[in-house]
This record gives structure tokens, C-alpha cells and sequence, in this order.
């Protein structure tokens, strides 16, 4: 049954005519509305935890790009060995001769036992190619998950049946166990073993695994989100009117599930900074004169009896880091999602 | 019942089969020379020409895989190695070993570290979260919280190694961690296990902390708990009879997931306590590029990650009358 157009679009005019007033009118006195992003920010606001803790996060950050200004005023580099350099810093066992692991005015996080480079440096710089690396997983992550999800939940039929067994598959994949036992037959493919591997290419490695193993959860998580949406009125509408499907995704489903998107992000990229410290620990990762924050761990799990200091600033750091991003993710979680509850 | 875990099964076969059929192409057909790699470090040419007959390097990759595939049930004969009875999943050339065998050696002591911190883990998660849900907004549910959050934000690698430096070698109040097994001296056993197991719990009761706190919150408002109390039931005899059956649902998922990290032998937790199990047996074949090896503990531990699955989603059916299996 279509109804006659005249009178089909009457009522769209006036509509558009009722929808101008309600927003200038309340704007005229004083009271105006706010977009749900808007009211997000001010609940975001009020949460003290949140605030602190996403300063904490921007620290880092900052701290993470500035590095090399820092350093630089600092005056040092994470790659001199200044023990060996200069006598007396390290004793005849190694260790450094200061007590703490060499703490002073000159070298404020002390020096590595063994080859002796200073630890305040390497834990900025290592810091900020970890924050580089996850950051940049986290982004591919999301990307290729949401649209995988979306993509899924919006076709359906078999492209979904088939994503959905791909999903399957890689969460049952026992993924820890694949990067230990598959950087190297990868690495092997492009560098001979006669010689060293370029470290872009370990990162390009290491970015481009954690990728693969990574966009399953978010994409499933998405598709059932998009199932529910789907067969929402507004989604109708939009079809019937005769939108395509790309405007459908990006107009219609997109602005609803920034959401979950968001909150994904924050959930995944604390994951992300663990899982490549966690690699990096176990030798597989990033590997030593390229300073990381699991690479310091690891070096310094392997003097911890007799030198504790060098454990702990890069394992308190990133512990203080890991909080502050839960944290502010509960928060953001808060404030975007006033509903649920935690 | 039996419908569902027969398809279950089956769909685990398959998954298994696909992750198997992938690894195995990437190991060996990825790589320039897999025979070279298999070797190991120390290889004669002799060695070398030996292995390359043994996998039959110059047959087809599917073939290859058959070949593997089919000494899972008849078995598989290594000339110049020796012999891999019917479970084969290889023989590991560096080892001069069935893989199995070495998997099978290996597992007692993944098992006792995952049994212990398992229960250790569940006990406190969930009493915590139970008590935090019944204190709802009192100093005992904030205290839990925060604790709960700070320690899923702690990784073992840190936890493990200051805990060691601290109870093991200042304090000298722990035994240095070490695997013993059960049979020969229960005590030697649990001493020596305690410090890994208190520190992976100390992890992984956070997430159940948390879990189970928000499910019983979200139980207590549904409309049975208050007819419940209408009723004339008291508080805990609602909380213990029946908000906890709703609320352990996604607590079972969480812990399926969680048997299959375990079971895989946690790579992290093995090398930081240096404890001999599938984790540290998979780090040494990487180191000494022992593919046959790193391909039957994938195996092993996917058949864990997709067995965990199955007893989750039985249990939800047993939890939870309302869930049909289907």
C-alpha cells in the first residue's frame, strides 16, 4: 500500500519545521541541549579516578614522545656502555660500586650491571617504542576487527558463517605459544640465518602477528552488536529509503557502535603493552641494544638477586602504567555507558 | 546431552584438524629448508640427508601432512631414529625422541602448577567477589575492588621475579621453587609449587574478584531473589541457594578460557620460576628451532583450549536449567 505522495510529504515538512524550533527554542532560553558525546565528557569529568588516571596516562605519553628531548637535556644515551667507559663506575664482579645499583646525581636510575648503560634513558626510550609498537597494534586491531564484525554482522549468510569459523579457530589457537614459535620461521623467510635481523623488520614482525591474533575477539564482539542493530526501525528506514550499504555501515551502524569501539581500544592496548613486554621477556620479541620495557625486565630478571633496582623501575612503571589505563578505561566505560554496571 | 557432545566433538575435530593442517604448512612450507631447520644446530650432513628422507621433503606438502596426520593412529616408523608407537605426533629430531613421549614427560608438572593455582585462585576469586556483592558500597566491597584491580595490573614477569628476590632468597621463608613429583614426596611437591601458585593466583583472582562481584550485583535485582525475600527468606539463604546459580555462568566461561591458558604450559610463569614444564619444553624447542616438537605441543594444547570449551558449555546446562543444549 503506498499513500499518495502529496500527502506523504506534508508531514515531512512539518516535521523539519518542528525539529528547527525544538532546537532554537530551548537554546534561546538558556537551556541548551547536548550531544551524547558532550554529556559522555561531563560524566567524564566528575570521575575523579578517571581524571587522575588519564593524567597519568598523558604523562606517559608525553614522557614517551618526548624522549629523545628529555635525553637530550639529560645529556646521555641508551646505547653508551658508561660503565665500561669510565672506570670505577662498576666493580671487578660487574655490579655497580654505589650502593642501590648506582644511584646518583649522575645517572638517576643507576647504571646496568654488566655493560653498565644508564637505566634512566633506556627505560624512556624503551617506554616509548613499547607505547609506539602497542599503540600502533592497537589501532590495527581495531581497525580490521571492526570491520570484519561489521562486515559480518551486516551481510550475514555464509560470509558470516565463514567469519564466524575463522573466529573460532583463532581463539582456540593457542596464540602465546604461536608467536614464541613462529617469529622465527618468519624472520627466517626474510633474513638468511648468517646474518643479524634488521630491528624493523622484527617490529614489522612482531606488529604484524599480535594483528593477526588480535581483531578476533573485537570482530565477534561487533558482529553480535550489529546483528541486534540491524533489525532496528531507524536501519529500515535507511534501506527502504534506498540508502546503499556503505552509508548504512558508515551513516546509520557506525555512530551507535562507537561505544564498544571505544571501550575495546582502552581494554586492548594495556593488553597489548603486557603481551609485548611479555614477548620480549621471553626472548622472542624485541630484542636486546633495541631499548623496550620487556626487555629491560628481562635483562634485570637475570641479575635480580644481587642487583633488585634495576627490577624494579621498568616492573613498577609499567605496572603504575597498566592501572592507570584500567582505570581510565573503566572510566571512559563509565561515562559512555552510564547503564551498566561493574 | 548425548546429541550435543557428539556434534561438539566433532566440530572439535575439525577445528583441531584445520589448526593442526595450518601450523604444519607454516612450519614447513614456509620456511627455505624445514629439514635444515629441524636438525638443530649440531648437524652432520649425514644427519641432514637422513631427516630429509624422514620427512619426506621431496613428496608433496599434503602428503606430508597425511603422512603426519595418519601416524596419529597407526603410528609411524623414523629409520635410522627409532620408532613413534600409534598416538604419533612426530619425533623430534634434535631429541631423537618421540614428541609425545617428551609432551607426556613434561605434563605433570604444567598440570600440579595449574591444579594448585587453579584452586587457589577460585577459592579466593570468588569468596572475595561474594563478599564484596553482599557488602555492596562498604569499606570490605571498596578494599576488594581496588586490591582486585591492582592485581590484574601486575604481570608475573614482575610479581614472580620481586617475590623470588624477596621470600626465596632474602627472607628465606619459601623453598626455591621446583618440581617434585607428587608420588615420590607430597611435600617437596607443595613446597615447592606454593610460591608459582600464590603468585599466578594472586593474577588471575582479580579477573574472578570482579566477575563474580558484578554478576551477584546484577543478580540480587532480578525479580526471583525478591520474591525470594518476599517470601520470608533471609538475605544469605537467597544469596547461597540461589542468586550464586545465575551468577556462575560467565565465572565457568572465564575459567574454561582460563584451563587452556594454564594447560598450554604458561611460557612467562615457567621461565620466571624456572619450572620444567610444556612451556619451558616449547621455549627450548624455539631456541632450538625443534619444529616436530613445537608442532605437537600446539596441537596438545589447541585439543586443551577446544576440550576446556566443551566441559564450559556442558556445565552451563547444569548450572543453569534454562540453558537447552542444543
Amino acid at each position: 500500500m503506498t499513500p499518495p505522495t502529496p500527502s506523504a510529504a506534508a508531514p515531512l515538512e512539518v516535521t523539519d519545521e518542528s525539529v528547527e524550533k525544538s532546537i532554537t527554542s530551548p537554546a534561546n532560553s538558556g537551556n541548551e541541549s547536548k550531544s551524547p558525546g558532550q554529556l559522555a565528557w561531563r560524566r567524564f569529568k566528575r570521575d575523579r579516578t578517571g581524571v587522575i588516571a588519564a593524567c597519568i596516562v598523558i604523562f606517559f605519553f608525553v614522557v614517551a614522545l618526548c624522549a629523545p628531548l628529555i635525553a637530550n637535556l639529560y645529556g646521555k644515551d641508551p646505547y653508551t656502555t658508561y660503565g665500561l667507559n669510565t672506570p670505577g663506575l662498576l666493580g671487578d664482579n660487574g655490579f655497580p660500586v654505589k650502593p642501590n645499583g648506582g644511584i646518583d646525581g649522575e645517572f638517576w636510575f643507576g647504571i646496568e650491571p654488566q655493560l653498565g648503560r644508564d637505566l634512566f634513558t633506556f627505560l624512556l626510550y624503551g617506554i616509548r617504542n613499547s607505547l609506539l609498537i602497542c599503540t600502533a597494534i592497537t589501532l590495527l586491531v581495531v581497525i580490521v576487527g571492526v570491520t570484519i564484525g561489521v562486515t559480518a554482522g551486516y551481510v550475514g549468510g555464509k560470509t558470516d558463517w565463514f567469519i564466524g569459523r575463522v573466529i573460532d579457530i583463532l581463539l582456540a589457537f593457542p596464540s602465546q605459544l604461536f608467536f614464541v614459535a613462529f617469529t622465527p620461521v618468519v624472520l627466517a623467510l626474510f633474513v638468511s640465518p648468517e646474518e643479524n635481523t634488521p630491528t624493523w623488520l622484527t617490529v614489522a614482525c612482531l606488529i604484524g602477528l599480535l594483528t593477526v591474533f588480535g581483531w578476533a575477539s573485537i570482530a565477534r564482539l561487533l558482529r553480535g552488536q550489529v546483528l541486534a542493530l540491524r533489525e532496528r526501525e531507524f536501519v529500515e528506514a535507511a534501506r527502504v529509503t534506498g540508502a546503499s550499504p556503505a552509508r548504512i555501515i558508515f551513516k546509520e551502524l557506525l555512530p551507535n557502535l562507537w561505544t564498544p569501539i571505544l571501550i575495546q581500544a582502552t581494554l586492548n592496548l594495556p593488553a597489548m603493552v603486557t603481551t609485548e613486554a611479555g614477548l620480549a621477556y621471553l626472548g622472542v620479541g624485541i630484542q636486546d641494544p633495541t631499548p623496550d620495557w620487556g626487555v629491560m625486565i628481562g635483562q634485570a630478571a637475570k641479575v635480580y638477586q644481587d642487583d633488585i633496582t634495576f627490577l624494579l623501575f621498568p616492573g613498577v612503571s609499567m605496572v603504575i602504567f597498566v592501572l592507570a589505563f584500567n582505570l581510565l578505561g573503566d572510566s571512559v566505560r563509565d561515562a559512555l555507558d552510564p547503564k551498566t554496571k561493574r | 546431552m548425548l546429541r550435543f557432545l557428539v556434534r561438539r566433538l566433532l566440530g572439535a575435530v575439525i577445528t583441531l584438524l584445520i589448526i593442526s593442517a595450518v601450523t604444519f604448512m607454516l612450519f614447513y612450507a614456509v620456511p627455505r629448508d624445514p629439514a635444515r631447520i629441524a636438525c638443530g644446530k649440531l648437524c652432520t650432513p649425514e644427519t641432514l640427508e637422513l631427516i630429509r628422507h624422514n620427512m619426506g621433503i621431496s613428496d608433496p606438502m599434503p602428503v606430508q601432512f597425511w603422512h603426519w596426520l595418519s601416524g596419529i593412529f597407526l603410528g609411524r616408523e623414523y629409520p635410522g631414529f627409532g620408532n613413534c608407537d600409534a598416538p604419533c605426533l612426530g619425533y623430534s629430531f634434535v631429541n631423537r625422541e618421540p614428541v609425545l613421549a617428551t609432551i607426556l614427560d613434561r605434563f605433570p608438572t604444567t598440570f600440579s602448577l595449574f591444579l594448585g593455582s587453579s584452586v587457589v585462585f577460585l577459592v579466593f576469586g570468588i569468596g572475595t567477589g561474594m563478599l564484596a556483592a553482599l557488602k555492596q558500597g562498604k569499606p570490605t566491597d571498596k578494599i576488594a575492588s581496588s586490591a582486585s584491580l591492582v592485581a590484574s595490573s601486575m604481570q608475573i614477569y614482575f610479581v614472580g621475579t620481586l617475590a623470588l628476590y624477596v621470600f626465596v632468597y632474602q627472607l628465606q621463608i619459601l623453598d626455591q621453587p621446583g618440581y617434585t613429583p607428587f608420588s615420590e614426596n607430597p611435600g617437596a611437591w607443595f613446597s615447592g609449587l606454593l610460591l608459582p601458585w600464590l603468585i599466578l593466583a594472586l593474577i588471575f583472582t582479580a579477573n574472578y574478584t570482579r566477575m563474580t562481584r558484578s554478576q551477584m550485583v546484577e543478580q540480587l535485582q532480578e525479580d526471583y531473589v525478591r520474591t525470594a525475600r518476599a517470601k520470608g527468606l533471609s538475605r544469605p539463604n537467597v544469596f547461597f541457594r540461589f542468586a550464586w546459580r545465575g551468577a556462575m555462568g560467565p565465572i565457568v566461561t572465564i575459567f574454561g578460557v582460563d584451563v587452556g591458558v594454564l594447560l598450554g604450559g604458561g611460557m612467562i610463569t615457567e621461565k620466571t620460576f624456572s619450572i620444567q614444564g610444556i612451556g619451558m619444553l616449547s621455549l627450548k624447542s624455539v631456541v632450538n628451532n625443534d619444529l616436530p616438537m613445537l608442532l605437537g605441543v600446539m596441537v596438545v594444547t589447541a585439543t586443551f583450549v577446544v576440550l576446556a570449551n566443551i566441559v564450559v558449555d556442558a556445565c552451563y546446562a547444569l548450572i543453569d536449567p534454562r540453558i537447552r543444549l542444543a
